[in-house]
């Protein structure tokens, strides 16, 4: 291939200079990605950290930890955690891990920085908007950890902040003060800024490709960054607006969740007309959505890395992008599935269950071509591949209990039970998780021009993978046996506090978990620094961040203007030199 | 050739016999079931039971199964191999046959799910019901019998009064309400006879949840949402709230005792003293 030096080239497209413009404010693309790459990381930590207090109060609710009550005196009076902090942990470590990690690692973080470079782009199509978006998304983040610092505690009322609860302001109890409204803030603020991204990609992924990148040659992970940030476009302006009509119910004294005749604390309200479900409605027509621009990315980003590490094509490219938008479409029309409970017409229930196991089809079919891609591979083991089998497991293991759920008729009896509990947190907690380790060991050779250990991300897999499967695959009994989420502890009735021991086994595992991570933020600084050099095609793959050096120049391509000439994922074509062909090449002696 | 630093065989090994004993372990652990719904008292969670039953077995087969393939494939792909990978990429025959498969199977499911679904929740409640009123607050539950004239009295919000144990705020003023007996966090019912609740609340959102019914309905502020069961067994059985609804949510709890009839109106009667 032709050599890429990029001292000089003729695009007008020249570097910053400076440590703030180029580090901090910067414009490029590739520095936008890894800064929401390091906000993640540094959500994921915290959201952790806050885990495993919540292990803590539930395996061993009236012991006392006298070290973190000098690191939170109001939370741990005399050293046992109170519920209400137990609420607000859950709170924070539910808003920061749905919102600030799995939101913007696998789209904002990874699609930043890859999403341009796969489809033959020198920047964003709007560099300085998502730049905006950033710092938007990290003023987002700060709203929120102010809210744990403010009079009356911490918000208590869940990511998914059902009012009256979160409407009705101190009154309530504690942690529904200031807290919430910030709270609330955060998350308007987050939704604009993910707007801003989404309008981004979806601009890039149209204007920018470059010659010969037809939509069906883009790899599988743009059409998944694409989807998703189509959906995200029409699901955040909906929270948007909701988390605004709430802002008003609290500050401005308008009931557009709150009913008439409401006694609370023995105070008599003056609301009236509004309606507590209303809120449901607007948050899970953009709730479930979400959970899908979670996944979305997660589902290209494993496409892309079992065919590339079982030297295949991937199994059934047309049915993959189609499998994508079914759903991301479908997924705007299920919603109701997370309100069988709540009141809402049993007849509208009925239509949303049929409708939510339609879309479990499209993900079946996406299972089903993994597993044909395998079939006949050279699958090479490295730690990014296996993280990527890792997500086809959750995403199965999750997937299946979604078949009970979507049914109103059981669903009343686990709905908000810890067997949701599990079912979430394996298919969007753990296979997203893992989809972001699959992405990170897969390029991190191109961001930092240096492999991250093999050896270490190898033990990180095998330790989570089996810490994790021992956390969650017994918490469904927990559901089973009808364990309520959310409750500071099971010692108050009778058919609970028989699950002590399940609950404490589920601890320790999660505290093998917690620590096991301290090998990946090991492997990520050492790597930067101490990582064994990688080629330009570090994994002898085909899509085009593999044309150019590792790491990218400012611009990524420099002088070459990339001309794409085939599909993303020509591996093993018969007669060809190589058993990958770039999709930049024109030229193969015997093939087609 | 390869660049790329590289374990093969062992390791994807290991892996295909993870997955295996993921397999095996979970699918064992859900046949043995050490820990399971507890014992079900009411008539339609019969059903329930049953397509819960049905579900699990297709969604365990379907983990198993793919659980297994994956481990094949692995084992059988993973090692050192000559040549190139295989260069197949589509076939319109399998697409076509497991995505009608699963379609089909799927729906089945749905609907089968919604005619049990149907049969509890898309029917009037049969004539005989007793209807019981209740009602959550911060934090707990309030449960209201209409008394002798079979009535419930007129409630209003102003006169609620905790400390006179008014929980509800029944209204004096409605003669429909002088022989209303309300408990706070305790319920009793007749076995084996119809029971209509209907659910409200008076803060915020509460869920009432009996897991020996087999369902749980919010308790919403300005709803008034009725559900209907029948109670086969005798005993004293638990309440939980399952919607969150503050700091003490984890301890809003109310007995709940089902009864032989001559046991439940001596019951009642103790009450409306
Ligand atoms: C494969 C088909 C799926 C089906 C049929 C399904 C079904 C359901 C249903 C019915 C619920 C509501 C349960 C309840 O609250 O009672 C639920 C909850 C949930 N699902 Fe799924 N699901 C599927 C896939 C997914 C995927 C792919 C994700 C995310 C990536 C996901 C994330 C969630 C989350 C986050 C919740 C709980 C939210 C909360 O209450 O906090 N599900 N699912
Ligand atoms: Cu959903
Ligand atoms: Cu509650």
């Amino acid at each position: 291939m032709s050599s890429h030096a990029s001292t000089s080239h003729s695009t007008g497209h020249a570097a910053p200079q400076g440590f703030i413009r180029k580090y901090v404010f910067s414009t490029d693309h590739k520095v936008i990605g890894i800064q929401y790459i390091f906000l993640g990381l540094f959500s994921a930590i915290l959201g952790t950290a806050l885990s495993m207090m919540m292990r803590l109060r539930l395996a061993w609710p009236g012991s006392q930890f006298p070290l973190l009550e000098h690191i939170f005196p109001t939370g741990f009076p005399g050293g046992v955690m109170s519920p209400e902090f137990y609420l607000a942990v859950l709170t924070i470590h539910g808003t920061i891990m749905v919102f600030f990690l799995l939101t913007t690692v696998p789209l904002s973080g990874f699609g930043n920085y890859i999403l341009p470079i796969q489809i033959g782009a020198r920047d964003m199509a709007f560099p300085v908007l998502n730049m905006l978006s950033y710092w938007t998304t990290v003023v987002a983040l700060m709203v929120l950890m102010a809210s744990m610092f403010v009079e009356g505690g911490a918000p208590i009322s869940g990511w998914t902040a059902y009012p009256p609860l979160s409407a009705l302001g101190k009154i309530a109890g504690p942690g529904l003060g200031a807290g919430q409204t910030l709270w609330i803030a955060s998350i308007a603020i987050f939704c604009l800024a993910s707007l801003l991204t989404a309008l981004n990609f979806i601009t890039t992924t149209l204007n920018m490709r470059a010659a010969g990148m037809s939509l069906m040659r883009m790899p599988l992970t743009v059409w998944a960054w694409f989807t998703a940030s189509t959906v995200a476009l029409l699901a955040f302006p909906v929270l948007l607006g909701g988390g605004i009509l709430l802002l008003l119910d609290r500050l401005a004294g308008t009931s557009f969740f709150l009913a008439s005749g409401m006694v609370v604390s023995g105070k008599v309200m003056t609301n009236s007309g509004g309606s507590p479900i209303l809120w449901q409605h607007l948050f899970w027509f953009f709730g479930h959505p979400e959970v899908y621009i979670i996944i979305l990315p997660g589902m290209g980003i494993t496409s892309h890395i079992i065919s590339t590490f079982s030297r295949k094509p991937i199994f059934a490219y047309k049915a993959m992008v189609a499998a994508i938008f079914a759903i991301g479409f479908i997924g705007f029309i299920v919603w109701g599935h997370h309100m069988f409970a709540s009141g809402m017409s049993p007849l509208v229930g009925m239509v949303f269950s049929v409708l939510t196991l339609t879309v479990g089809v499209p993900s079946a079919i996406k299972v089903f071509n993994w597993l044909a891609t395998l079939w006949g591979g050279h699958i090479r083991c490295t730690a990014s591949m296996l993280y990527a089998l890792g997500f086809v497991s959750f995403f199965v293991t999750g997937g299946v209990t979604g078949l009970l759920l979507a049914q109103p008729a059981i669903d009343v009896y686990f709905h908000d039970t810890y067997f949701v509990v599990a079912h979430f947190h394996i298919i969007m907690g753990l296979a997203a998780v893992f989809s972001i380790f699959a992405a990170l060991h897969f390029w991190f050779p191109k961001m930092f021009g240096r492999y991250m250990s093999e050896t270490l991300g190898k033990v990180h897999f095998w330790i989570t993978i089996t810490g994790v499967y021992s956390i969650f695959i017994p918490m469904h009994f927990l559901g089973m046996a009808g364990a309520p989420r959310r409750y500071a502890q099971f010692t108050e009735f009778a058919y609970l506090s028989k699950l002590q021991p399940l609950t404490i086994h589920i601890s320790w595992a999660a505290f093998v978990v917690g620590a096991a991570q301290l090998i990946l933020l090991f492997n990520i600084f050492r790597s930067m620094r101490w990582g064994k050099r990688a080629p330009d095609n570090a994994w002898e793959a085909t899509t085009l961040e593999w044309v150019i050096p590792s790491p990218p120049p400012h611009d990524n391509f420099g002088d070459m203007e990339p001309v794409v000439y085939r599909g993303p994922y020509e591996f093993s074509v018969p007669g060809a030199k190589a058993d990958f062909i770039l999709q930049t090449e024109q030229e193969v002696e015997g093939g087609e | 050739m390869l660049l790329a630093p590289d374990l093969p065989g062992p390791l994807l090994k290991l892996l295909a016999l993870f997955f295996w004993a993921l397999a095996i372990a979970t699918a064992t652990a859900f046949i043995v079931h050490p820990i399971w719904l507890p014992e079900n008292i009411s008539l339609n969670g019969v059903d329930v039971d049953q397509q819960l039953n049905l579900t699990l077995c297709i969604a365990g087969a379907a983990f198993v199964i793919a659980h297994m393939l994956l481990g094949l494939f692995l084992w059988r792909f993973g090692g050192k191999q000559a040549g190139r990978a295989l260069y197949w990429h589509e076939s319109h025959r399998m697409e076509t046959a497991w995505t009608v498969v699963t379609a089909v199977i799927f729906v089945g499911l749905g609907l089968q799910g919604s005619r049990v679904w149907a049969r509890e929740y898309l029917t009037d409640p049969p004539a005989n019901a007793m209807t019981i009123e209740v009602t959550g607050q911060q934090f707990a539950w309030n449960f209201r019998y209409p008394g002798p004239d079979g009535k419930f009295g007129r409630t209003r919000p102003d006169k609620v009064d905790d400390s006179e144990g008014n929980y509800i705020g029944l209204d004096d003023g409605d003669p429909a309400g002088t022989d209303d007996i309300t408990t706070q966090n305790v319920i009793a019912i007749p076995v084996n006879r119809p029971i209509q609740l209907i659910i409200r609340s008076r803060d915020v959102l509460h869920s009432f949840f009996v897991p020996v019914l087999r369902f749980k309905q919010d308790a919403v502020p300005g709803m008034g949402i009725p559900v209907h069961f029948t109670a086969t067994k005798t005993g004293e059985y638990e309440v939980a709230c399952a919607e969150l609804c503050g700091m003490q949510h984890y301890k809003m709890r109310a007995r709940f005792l089902v009864m032989t009839d001559t046991d439940f109106n001596a019951w009642l009667k103790s009450r409306s003293q």
